[in-house]
């Protein structure tokens, strides 16, 4: 349990749910220079509307029946409240001080947790989320979770239809065109306001599927899990460099990387036995993010800011 | 003259309470090439990103092929057949220049069409040709400037924008591009022109607008203004 394999493995699974999450950090970003701090919100969302999905479903259905049905009720959860959160807090307040849409999209963050919180039934404490009766699997020394195992087959194949989406697809090129110069992109015919929409449905819809991980994984899903989840990504997107989509994935693999190393050695370097542990992996991420940042203020992958139109 | 192709009355553009362009008049005509001249804070640009649709005007009317333009958004305004090549150029950085040309093509859906005009771009500036798969962002000013007219022209428009096409560049490279305003032309293009290059703008121009501080001053043919005393005086550096 305490090789290394394992925990390189343990830091690619928590990694590959930050960086799902991430992408909707770096999209939003890309496109509109907005920190969407309510998106660790709508991946909770996400989450709840899984379980209710799950939960709607007849008693005794087998979870591989049910995970597809969850992630469709999941993510149309979460892209309808990103959708909404997009047209009526952030639209409205595009051409507002910078100041107003952070202040929103706090607000909505709260907001949204205090719904779930208030309204979804028992979920004043954390509900339980169901458990693939498979697994767990033994490779070399490496011991993988029926939730990991979902985890390291949708990561991949969501970046891979991510990547092509935006390289090959006419919204895509779309896409970046507005990123680079929302303006021009409109000149083109570009409607961008329709582009910015996407940017936050895809994110949202990243978030939904990085929330069934979630829940798959501890076996639970809480109103308040967006805070930590959400700041983690958000690190991930300025550490592979916001507004770089493969940045989001790397910077997500990384953080969870040096999370899981953080928690399992760094109570064996002399002197330190202290700051090792689970308790302490927030803090080394963070050192982490900070190191980058003084290397590569940009990001891992980001562009310099000279480069922007 | 032939018939107006667009007819801008009584325009006001205004940035929250201050008004850039107050109440300006001005007609292109089908097949001409017209040019708007004036100083550094004239108008031009705003005048020009209005009649694009990137910003609103408080007061006055446009008319564009028969339609009222004002309030149609401006990812609307290039299927309508009007194209506009921006100040500064603005071309996307991160993309190649083949990347560039087909996004000025983004609305079209006919595919041999697209590559033929591709191909007339590279044919009407074989530098670009030549680089086709290099990111735009590498190429010098006046390359820029041909990716930003090849790019407009992508959308077949009845009416090419220009806004200042000749900002930074070489003398060499700034005939090459007013070159390419004349053989436009004679394809059958309309052109609207912005210029701090009086000279070289009206030389080629059928119609011509004097703006100073938001209004239109003065306006004639291209030779006329050439000739006006206080033309000359103002905007072609003789006293
Ligand atoms: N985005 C803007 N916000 C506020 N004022 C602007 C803006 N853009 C231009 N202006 C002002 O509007 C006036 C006209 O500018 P512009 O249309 O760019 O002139 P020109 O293209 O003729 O040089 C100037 O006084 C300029 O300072
Ligand atoms: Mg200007």
């Amino acid at each position: 349990m305490h090789t290394l394999p394992q925990q390189l493995a343990n830091g690619l699974f928590l990694g590959a749910t930050y960086g799902l999450i991430a992408i909707g950090y770096t999209m939003v970003y890309g496109i509109v220079q907005l920190i969407n701090f309510a998106h660790g919100e709508i991946f909770m969302t996400g989450g709840f509307g899984a379980l209710t999905v799950y939960l709607a479903l007849p008693h005794g259905t087998s979870l591989w029946l049910a995970l597809p049905l969850m992630l469709i009720g999941g993510a149309i959860t979460a892209v309808l409240i990103a959708l909404g959160a997009e047209r009526f807090a952030y639209r409205p307040l595009r051409t507002a001080p910078r100041l107003a849409p952070l202040i929103a999209a706090i607000g909505l963050s709260l907001g949204l947790q205090q719904a779930v919180h208030n309204l979804y039934p028992k979920a004043t404490s954390p509900r339980a989320f169901p458990q693939m009766q498979a697994g767990p699997w033994n490779v070399g020394s490496i011991h993988i979770q029926s939730g990991d195992l979902f985890t390291i087959v949708a990561a991949p194949i969501c970046m891979i239809i991510l990547a092509v989406f935006v390289q090959k697809s006419r919204t895509g090129r779309a896409m970046q065109a507005t990123a680079q110069d929302p303006d021009t992109a409109q000149l083109m015919g570009i409607d961008t306001n329709r582009i910015i929409a996407a940017a936050f449905a895809i994110g949202a819809l990243f978030a939904a599927v990085a929330a069934v991980c979630y829940g798959l994984r501890y076996g639970e899903v809480d109103y308040s899990m967006g805070f930590q989840a959400g700041l983690k990504a958000f690190t991930a997107a300025v550490l592979g460099g916001i507004g770089n989509i493969y940045g989001a994935m790397l910077g997500g693999l990384v953080l969870g990387l040096a999370e899981a190393m953080a928690t399992a050695y760094i109570s064996d370097i002399p002197g330190m036995h202290q700051l090792g542990g689970g308790s302490w992996a927030s803090v080394w991420a963070f050192v982490l993010l900070i190191l980058v940042l003084l290397l590569r203020p940009q990001g891992l992958l980001g562009e310099r800011v000279a480069d922007r139109a | 003259m032939t018939t107006a192709l667009l007819e801008v009355e009584d325009l006001r553009v205004a940035y929250g309470k201050i008004e850039a362009v107050k109440g300006i008049s001005f007609t292109v005509a089908e097949g001409s090439v017209t040019t708007l001249i004036g100083t550094n804070g004239a108008g031009k640009t705003t005048t020009l990103r209005t009649l694009s649709g990137l910003l609103r005007p408080v007061g006055g009317s446009i008319r564009f092929d028969g339609r009222t333009l004002g309030s149609v958004p401006a990812h609307r305004i290039v299927s309508l057949g009007l194209a506009h090549s921006p100040e500064g150029r603005h071309i996307f950085p991160r993309m190649t220049i083949e990347e560039n040309l087909l996004l000025g093509a983004f609305l079209r859906k006919d595919q041999p069409g697209i590559t033929e005009d591709i191909e007339r771009a590279y044919t009407l500036f074989p530098i670009l040709g030549e680089r086709r798969k290099q990111a735009a962002g590498t190429l010098s000013g006046g390359e820029q400037q041909m990716l930003a007219m090849g790019r407009a022209l992508m959308s077949r428009p009845k009416l090419l924008m220009l806004d200042e096409p000749s900002m930074g560049l070489s003398p060499l490279m700034m005939q090459k591009i007013m070159a390419t305003i004349v053989e436009l032309k004679a394809a059958g293009t309309t052109v609207l022109l912005v210029e701090q290059n009086a000279q070289a703008a009206l030389s080629l121009s059928d119609q011509g607008y004097v703006m100073q501080t938001g209004r239109i001053v003065l306006s004639g043919t291209g030779a006329a203004l050439l000739r006006d005393e206080s033309v000359r005086r103002s905007y072609l550096g003789e006293d």
